[in-house]
């Protein structure tokens, strides 16, 4: 099945060319960080993570997201979502390779990766992250495999899918909600010490995934012969309107307990995220484009008028997608760590090779997904033909 | 052929899988009681200081000024390899200053007495009692000694920086960058670290194998207290018995081993 991501058109192949051409100067950039060090990216002693973990934090969310497909089409036989199944599993699967990626790129000393199977320690969070994405991984690598397998054969997916599939379900959202662990259980950090913080991801990840993948689709039907469908459309939009209204919804419980408790350690951060604190706020302009892009969401997704026009949707999804991604990929992480334990205001700006290497990983995920995506459209493609 | 080669295949992914989860078997088989294959035991070197729990004292009423820390500072600096960066955002520190309303933050208090408003307060590793940066680890490589210590294996540590965020101290520095240039003078009985991993003070555990106080205490000129907590005779006991003491962000329930006299 693999040779189908071999022949394609011109356009196909200029586009691989492109992605691959920035992940070679990503992986230059790459180069140089594991040669210098960290010390390239602007990271500090205050602000200990910053944009790969922020990046590697939103693709969870992506990727977890496939199961807003696979639950409605394998638990309620909702048949319709049967035709793109495949495209949210191999959206997961080209999610969590950048995850992997963005943890890997943030370690100091990546040669040592396997110290952490080497000398498992179950009661660190990271550990479990570890198991749980690289679970998730094989799982809808296996199963996304399989089900085109069959589709392309004509024959019905081998018995043994069944079982991965239902586990993949409660799967998905362990990877998020491990993935929310590894900061709400931190003491000190009062901007994710929050028992919300787990549900406040899965909102943002069912609204910021589907989003994509509606854009996806419609991609996809512009340049192919498979159209995904109106009805899956909607339905993914539908999804998308519940996810990301509950988002803002967990955002503003949020903003009541913070601001009516006025504990500053849990208001500090907030009030740099939303007001900036002591003088210090370079990320405040980009909140409040989040909020807007998160409102400006809810207002065309909730309107049917707008939701069914599709071209609205994609704008909609838009900004579903990057309000998301400024209030998860930027926010959340720096948010965290400003201002330190100590009280201190340092704040954090992403180097120009810092952006470079992310782009980097983000254009290997984009391959991956072009890829296997092209793949699942030919089969679909040869099939209708 | 196909087939075989695909069998094939199948197997050797199969088997590659499990003997990568081997070891993660072993640690949950391990901490079952009757997993027990015996551990040695290292026995301490002749003429060791040891404890069941170090803790350090900090008499803040001896300290007027930040003239009367830097010796302190310096001598844990130097001994420690500790570099020296212009760049601030690849600082290392073990032990430093910060004014009462850092090093106490939940403390706030706008009226407090001149002195404490004015005074610098050393900080440094806490070396908790429930270490929020052991529990992070994913590696092991910062991990609890018998002594209370929290130390730091440099040649296990990945560098995920998963301990900094978990520190509620900011105890905790990473190695940005090669930090050997930048090390005025090398001190041959400690190891230098390397780029890509984390550091924070341990107590001067090498000393101790050597019967020898840390560091800062042999500099303070007795404002440092340093002695066993479990032990009711120790001068800390004493000193904790008869003078009033604090401790920072208590609250958190992570038992700092480190107390000031203010």
């Amino acid at each position: 099945m693999l040779e189908l991501a071999f022949k394609g058109s011109k356009r196909y192949y200029g586009w691989m060319t492109a992605l691959l051409a920035v992940i070679g100067v990503g992986f230059g950039c790459y180069l140089w960080q594991l040669s210098f060090g960290l010390g390239i990216t602007g990271m500090s002693r205050d602000v200990s993570w910053g944009f790969y973990i922020a990046q590697f934090t939103f693709l969870v969310g992506v990727a977890a997201s496939a199961v807003m497909l696979v639950l409605p089409y394998y638990l309620h036989n909702y048949k319709a979502f049967g035709k793109i199944t495949i495209l949210g599993e191999f959206l997961a699967v080209s999610s969590v390779t950048m995850c992997l990626l963005f943890i890997i790129v943030d370690l100091g000393q990546p040669m040592r990766a396997f110290n952490v199977i080497l000398y498992p320690t179950p009661n660190s969070i990271l550990f479990w992250d570890m198991i749980v994405l690289n679970g998730y991984l094989f799982l809808n690598v296996v199963i996304g495999w399989q089900v085109l397998e069959a589709e392309r054969n004509s024959v019905a997916p081998p018995a043994w899918v069944k079982p991965l599939i239902y586990v993949s379900i409660p799967w998905a959202v362990s990877i998020h909600t491990v993935t929310a662990f590894l900061y709400c259980g931190l003491p000190g950090r009062g901007f994710w010490l929050t028992a919300i913080l787990a549900p406040r991801f899965l909102a943002s990840a069912f609204a910021a995934g589907p989003s994509f993948l509606i854009l996806l689709c419609l991609i996809i039907r512009k340049l192919t012969k498979f159209d995904p469908g109106k009805e899956q459309i909607q339905t993914l939009a539908k999804i998308v309107t519940y996810g990301i209204i509950m988002n803002v919804f967990f955002l503003l419980c949020e903003v009541f307990v913070v601001f009516y408790s006025k504990i500053p350690e849990h208001m500090d951060h907030m009030k740099y995220l939303f007001v900036g604190l002591h003088g210090h706020g370079v990320l405040v302009p980009w909140m409040w484009t989040s909020v807007s892009l998160m409102l400006t969401a809810i207002i065309l997704l909730v309107n049917p008028m707008t939701r069914k026009n599709e071209p609205v949707l994609a704008v909609a999804c838009l900004c579903v997608f990057f309000g998301t991604w400024i209030d998860k990929g930027l926010g959340m992480i720096s948010g965290g760590f400003v201002p330190s334990p100590l009280h201190h205001v340092n704040e954090y700006v992403p180097t120009i090779p810092e952006i470079i290497i992310t782009m980097g990983v983000y254009a290997t995920g984009f391959l991956v997904l072009t890829a296997l995506f092209k793949m699942a459209v030919s089969v679909k493609e040869e099939l209708s033909a | 052929m196909e087939n075989s080669r695909r069998t094939f295949l199948k197997i050797a992914g199969i088997s590659a899988l499990g003997l990568s989860a081997k070891p993660v078997f072993n640690a949950f088989a391990v901490s079952e009681e009757h997993g027990g294959k015996k551990e040695a035991k290292v026995l301490p070197k002749k003429g060791a200081l040891t404890a069941k729990r170090w803790a350090l004292v900090i008499d803040t009423t001896k300290f007027k000024s930040a003239k009367d820390l830097e010796p302190i500072i310096e001598a844990c600096h130097k001994i420690h390899n500790i570099p020296v960066f212009e760049n601030k955002r690849h600082e290392i520190k073990w032990i430093w200053e910060e004014e009462f309303k850092h090093a106490f933050p939940d403390l706030e208090n706008e009226h407090i007495n001149d002195r404490i408003k004015s005074l610098p307060f050393l900080v440094l590793c806490n070396q908790c009692q429930d270490a929020p940066c052991v529990r992070a680890c994913p590696t092991k490589a910062t991990f609890k000694q018998e002594d209370g210590i929290v130390a730091m294996d440099f040649h296990r540590c990945i560098g995920c920086r998963f301990c900094m965020a978990a520190c509620p101290y900011g105890s905790r520095s990473f190695n940005f960058r090669d930090p050997r240039p930048f090390i005025k003078e090398t001190n041959k009985k400690f190891p230098t670290r390397m780029k890509g991993v984390v550091e924070k003070c341990n107590f001067c555990s090498e000393l101790l194998a050597e019967g020898k106080q840390p560091a800062c205490v042999e500099a303070s000129g007795g404002a440092l207290i340093f002695g066993d907590l479990e032990d009711p005779e120790s001068e800390v006991r004493k000193l904790l018995k008869s003078n009033y003491t604090i401790r920072r962000k208590t609250a958190l329930g992570t038992g700092p081993s480190i107390y000031y006299i203010v």
